[in-house]
């Protein structure tokens, strides 16, 4: 019983690593700092919409520019 | 015009914007990943969604669809990214190999027995969360207008409408290169990550929903200019992406 529960919560804690980090954690880290950021400065009053298109184009390109590398 | 008819338009309108959003979730997840766990997410988010509006009635807008929002948004941004990547390197890697051939065994096709979450959690999200805003839509329109009856038939008749038109296009869609499909259904998914989860931070779009076809814009063309600098790269071409 409790070897079952230990599996299931293991491919749980697996399904939600693998849907959030995938093979670039970068990426999820990448989203992480730009929220907060966005966050931060919607609370100092700054509407900053254009925040997160762009730093997604440069994610984008430095996960690409990291797996040509490996 | 009479009000019944304007209550009905209104709702209608303002629902199928929600519903295009869910169903081109759900058919490029499906068309993607495979149906089966696809419909069964979908399935159990209207489910969900059913009990949610049971229970909360009118009393639903107390919500707090910002968090919603965000959580989705945010997941739905990490998840996209990945299959944004994925699929630029595929695409630069295959080209348009097999346009309009029906492809089988594609590497991202679940074909393994049970659930395949990952196609699970995305159409049971976007079928909750676009279902929760139809929801709001249906139960604001029938406040103001004291009439919840064509409030209610506006929001489930967008739904099935554009349902409708997703299932009729399935087919087309299914012909569409496994490879090239990951990279659209990523840059779908990133766009509405990207919008919802900055909107449920409290960002004003410019323009509101109309923002959505902009970042479309913009993600498209950053897919096609990234496809076109790594396909140079592995022909030798250019270094890559500095």
């Amino acid at each position: 019983m409790i070897d079952k529960v230990g599996a299931a919560s293991f491919g749980f804690g697996r399904f939600w690593y693998e849907f959030i980090v995938g093979d670039d954690p970068l990426l999820a880290a990448g989203v992480a700092v730009t929220l907060t950021a966005l966050a931060l400065l919607l609370r100092a009053g700054v509407n900053a919409w254009w925040l997160t298109p762009i730093v997604v184009v440069a994610l984008i390109g430095g996960s690409l520019r990291r797996a040509s590398q490996r | 015009m009479n009000f019944g008819s304007a209550v009905f338009i209104t709702t209608f309108l303002a629902s199928a914007v929600e519903a295009i959003e869910m169903v081109t979730i759900v058919i490029g997840v499906g068309s993607t990943r495979g149906w089966r766990s696809t419909v069964i997410g979908a399935i159990a988010g209207f489910v969900v969604l059913g009990a949610v509006v049971v229970a909360g009635g009118a009393a639903l807008t107390a919500i707090p669809i910002g968090a919603v929002r965000l959580v989705v948004g945010g997941l739905l941004l990490v998840f996209g990214l990945q299959w944004f990547r994925k699929g630029v390197m595929r695409v630069a890697r295959r080209g348009l190999a097999g346009f309009g051939e029906m492809e089988t065994g594609a590497s991202e096709e679940w074909n393994r027995p049970g659930i395949d979450w990952t196609a699970f959690v995305l159409a049971f999200k976007a079928v909750v969360l676009e279902g929760l805003e139809v929801a709001f839509i249906v139960v604001t329109v029938g406040a103001a207008a004291n009439d919840y009856r064509t409030s209610l038939i506006g929001g489930v008749s967008a739904i099935v409408l554009v349902g409708g038109l997703g299932l009729a296009a399935k087919r087309y869609v299914a012909r569409i290169p496994r490879s090239l499909l990951q990279l659209v259904v990523g840059v779908l998914l990133t766009t509405f990550g990207t919008f919802w989860s900055a909107e449920g931070l409290g960002v004003d779009w410019p323009s509101g929903d109309a923002a959505i076809p902009v970042l479309l814009a913009l993600y498209a063309v950053t897919a096609f200019g990234y496809t076109t600098i790594e396909r140079r790269r592995l022909l030798g071409f250019s270094p890559g992406i500095a």
